[in-house]
């Protein structure tokens, strides 16, 4: 704290020598050169929203082609004229490929949208956007520390997905997204297809890697004057941990997708049984990498929750340190519990000691969960839209985490393995913890990022839609599951029809929810209110500046004075949001 | 925005073109910008570790499974070979080191001079790797996986102590090709006066990269050429 630079007040704003970072730079051409070429993180977050939010439509779509087929099982009819008819299989004439049998097509579909999901939507999702975007304000940077090497792995990412999708527009590969050997390295003879997906996966791990590196550095050396590492925001200290483990963890998917390659090109035998390799030393590696995929998921999307409970609770949050400190926890752990998904293909003793492993992840986050609930208790909560989908988070991720315990446990994994009750499960985690808080962190920032308020009534009527949705496709699954339906098939015994209808008629409503949310941001584009800038009246860096930010982000370097969720202290009672006046004098907690 | 250090009195049209380049207008001052650099560098250094550590467990887990086949086949590399790029990559080492030095002294023609040994350095254990051994031993059917062809195998499991050898010296000597890459680059920018003592920061990170090719070398040398 050595020079006292006051950011300015909302109102002292406009008037400034620099624009927004949106505002245009004349022609259509000089505009897309300009976002094509830019260094900006705000505008690379920007254009990773719109890479991911694209990868997610592309794996919904196949999601809702997937429900589609599962709505009847595939039957053969005797036609009266002693013939047989097959009817239910939904997906071939939508591959154009209805001679190859419906199981095959299904599965291509199914990896398709579990690779595109993991790989291209999860992964980035909410830390290379929201990340990018708003990392750097929330710890008072000007950019990130390697703002080339931001674009740069935007690119690459994009090229990634181009190979990966281009395996797609082949024909496609049937593995599931673990492409688990001996299967991935024998399955057919056109090898391309499964390389060029490997390939893409490998690329992209690529991005991951450089974009975990970029926000190490970030955190560590371009914080404000004043912000010690406990005065940062809760998302960065997410972000923070969710950069350790890409740059921890990823290296080692990128030498198993290169094993792959390689055994599938080469035929050197590493994973192949016949020639003395070890199809389960591939799992091992995949594991090594995916398991903590699952908290490069999970971590940026608590942090997240820390933001709009606070904000929207407008109430300090409760146990700083512990909730930082869980961040670190978690991705310390997460390399340790791996082989909790190869419990079927190890021996006992192992099995055992990975099992109790898993359970220890429950602890951080149980931390942050208590925290949070402790944090809401008697908050002045506003239920606009952000603050519902962190009651859904809060809702959904319970069931899910709660639903993993018989999976951690041995006894029962061993009836649930590869039931539709894994599918069910992973869903509640995933699509709970990536897409709900991806929309609570796309409301609650919406105003800052674009300037516009986005249309309440409509955004609150989607996430009903949404919410209800997502438990009506996904909650009968558990029971589906424990009944014993097992995943990775497209036909199934009649029996379980009515719950596979139940289930497909829940995706549908999940598209209508989905639909809502797109036309009321699209419209608050078009014709939304303007933003003030600070219309929650949050207390992080991020709404110390214009809406839309600055193309600097702020006028003048930040000095913090005062801790990002002192609510009780900062925050004068009684005073709307929207004209919550930004604090002067200098103080920290 | 060009950061100009204020102890020096120089007006900026008449410095070197090392100390008026432009410096990211987001760090506070040169030296953040410095330590951020070296930072990032070793975090990526961590993650290559990582990447060949992967390959080293599989060798660990064959070399378990199989080790008759594994001590056949160390038998037919030529540690003299290995010993010979050995030494190659350690001398590339000391020179790129050299280069640092240099350029953080301001001898311009001294940096050159070691960096292009680097490069030839890096040069002869490529030639070495592929003319005197690969392209030989791929001859006599020494070859990994199902190609593996050589008539007097000992052991059915050499195919896959082949595999391993190609994999982990095909990876590293990708490494070693990048590296090349990277110090010609540095070679030409050294040539356009754009390192000197308040600019090295490429040439040390090269320098780090450069030592890990070797360092990986350093592990991979034993594993595969001496211990039986
Ligand atoms: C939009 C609603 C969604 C529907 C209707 C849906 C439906 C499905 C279906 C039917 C399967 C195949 C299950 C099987 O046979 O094993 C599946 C698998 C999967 N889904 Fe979803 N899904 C949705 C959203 C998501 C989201 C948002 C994610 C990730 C964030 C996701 C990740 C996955 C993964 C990883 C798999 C496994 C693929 C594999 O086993 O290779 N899904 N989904
Ligand atoms: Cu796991």
């Amino acid at each position: 704290m050595t020079t006292v630079d006051t950011h300015a007040g909302p109102a002292d704003h406009g008037g400034g020598h620099h624009g927004s970072y949106l505002a245009s730079r004349g022609s259509l051409w000089a505009d897309i050169r300009n976002w094509a070429t830019t260094v900006d993180h705000k505008k690379i977050g920007v254009m990773y929203l719109f890479a991911v939010l694209f990868m997610f439509f592309l794996g919904g779509v196949m999601a809702l082609a997937l429900r589609l087929e599962l709505l009847e099982p595939v039957r053969t009819i005797t036609t009266p004229d002693g013939g047989a008819e097959v009817t239910g299989q939904r997906l071939g004439p939508l591959f154009g490929a209805e001679g190859a049998p419906a199981n095959n097509i299904y599965n291509r579909a199914m990896t398709l949208h579990g690779a595109i999901m993991v790989f291209m939507f999860i992964v980035p999702g909410i830390p290379a956007s929201m990340g990018n975007f708003f990392m750097p304000i929330m710890i008072g940077a000007k950019d990130v520390a390697f703002p080339r090497l931001n674009l740069a792995s935007w690119y690459i990412y994009v090229a990634g997905s181009l190979f990966a999708l281009a395996s797609a527009l082949v024909g496609g590969v049937d593995t599931g997204w673990t492409f688990y050997t001996p299967y991935s390295t024998m399955t057919d003879a056109d090898h391309w297809r499964l390389v060029a997906m490997i390939l893409g996966v490998f690329i992209m791990g690529f991005s991951s890697i450089l974009t975990g590196l970029n926000f190490v550095v970030t955190v560590h050396k371009l914080r404000a004057p004043g912000m010690g590492w406990f005065d940062m925001p809760l998302f960065v200290w997410a972000i923070y941990a969710t950069a350790i483990i890409q740059v921890l963890a990823t290296p080692v998917i990128g030498i198993t997708t290169l094993l792959l390659i390689f055994e599938r090109l080469f035929n050197y035998g590493l994973f192949d049984p016949r020639m003395g390799g070890d199809p389960v030393l591939f799992q091992h590696f995949f594991w090594f990498y995916s398991h903590p995929v699952v908290y490069i998921m999970i971590l940026p999307a608590m942090g997240v929750i820390s933001e709009t409970i606070t904000c929207h609770a407008r109430k300090k949050i409760f146990g700083y340190r512990a909730v930082a400190f869980s961040s670190l926890g978690i991705a310390a752990v997460s390399f340790l519990v791996w082989a909790h998904h190869m419990f079927t293909s190890q021996g006992e003793l192992t099995a055992a000691i990975f099992s109790f492993l898993t359970f220890l992840v429950a602890v951080p986050t149980a931390i942050k969960v208590f925290n949070w609930i402790a944090t809401l208790y008697k908050g002045s909560i506003v239920f606009n839209t952000p603050m519902l989908y962190t009651m859904g988070f809060l809702f959904l991720f319970t069931i899910g985490g709660l639903t993993g315990l018989p999976l951690a446990t041995l006894s029962t994994d061993m009836h649930l393995h590869d039931s539709y009750y894994v599918v069910a499960h992973f869903h509640y985690v995933m699509f709970g913890g990536t897409v709900i808080v991806l929309l609570a962190a796309l409301h609650h920032w919406w105003p800052k990022m674009f300037g516009k308020m986005y249309w309440e009534p409509g955004a609150q009527m989607g996430f009903w839609l949404v919410f209800l949705g997502f438990n009506v496709t996904f909650f009968i699954q558990f029971i589906m599951g424990a009944h014993g339906m097992p995943r990775r098939y497209a036909s199934y015994p009649d029996e379980y029809q009515w719950m596979h209808v139940i289930s497909t008629v829940g995706s549908w409503m999940l598209l209508a929810g989905f639909l809502a949310h797109l036309f009321t941001l699209v419209y608050s584009l078009m014709a939304g209110r303007p933003a003030s800038a600070n219309p929650w009246g949050g207390l992080t860096l991020e709404w110390h500046t214009d809406s839309p930010p600055d193309e600097h982000n702020f006028a003048s370097e930040p000095i913090v004075k005062h801790g990002p969720y002192d609510y009780d202290s900062v925050v004068p009672p009684h005073t709307e949001p929207d004209e919550f006046p930004l604090p002067d004098e200098p103080y920290r907690h | 925005m060009t950061t100009i250090d204020p102890t020096d009195s120089l007006p900026a049209e008449d410095r070197p073109y090392h100390e008026t380049v432009e410096k990211g207008h987001h760090w506070r001052t040169g030296d953040d910008e410095f330590d951020g650099g070296k930072f990032g560098m070793w975090l990526f250094l961590a993650t290559e570790v990582l990447l060949f550590a992967g390959l080293f467990c599989g060798y660990a887990i064959m070399r378990m499974k199989y080790p008759e086949a594994f001590a056949n086949g160390s038998h037919y590399l030529d540690w003299r070979w290995g010993g010979l790029n050995t030494l190659v990559l350690l001398y590339s080492s000391y020179t790129i080191a050299a280069a640092i030095r240099h350029t953080q002294l301001g001898n311009k023609a001294a940096a050159r001079i070691n960096l292009i040994i680097t490069w030839f350095c890096a040069l002869a254990f490529l030639v070495v790797k592929l003319f005197l051994e690969y392209i030989p031993k791929w001859g006599e059917g020494k070859r990994p996986g199902v190609l593996f062809d050589y008539a007097y195998a000992q052991d059915p499991m050499e195919p896959m102590w082949w595999s391993l050898y190609y994999v982990a010296t095909g990876i590293h000597a990708s490494h070693v090709i990048i590296g090349m890459g990277l110090i010609g680059w540095l070679i030409v920018r050294n040539e356009m006066n754009r390192y000197g003592p308040k600019n090295y920061l490429a040439v040390e990170n090269v320098g780090l990269y450069w030592h890990i090719v070797d360092l990986i070398w350093i592990f991979l040398f034993p594993l595969l050429y001496l211990i039986h």
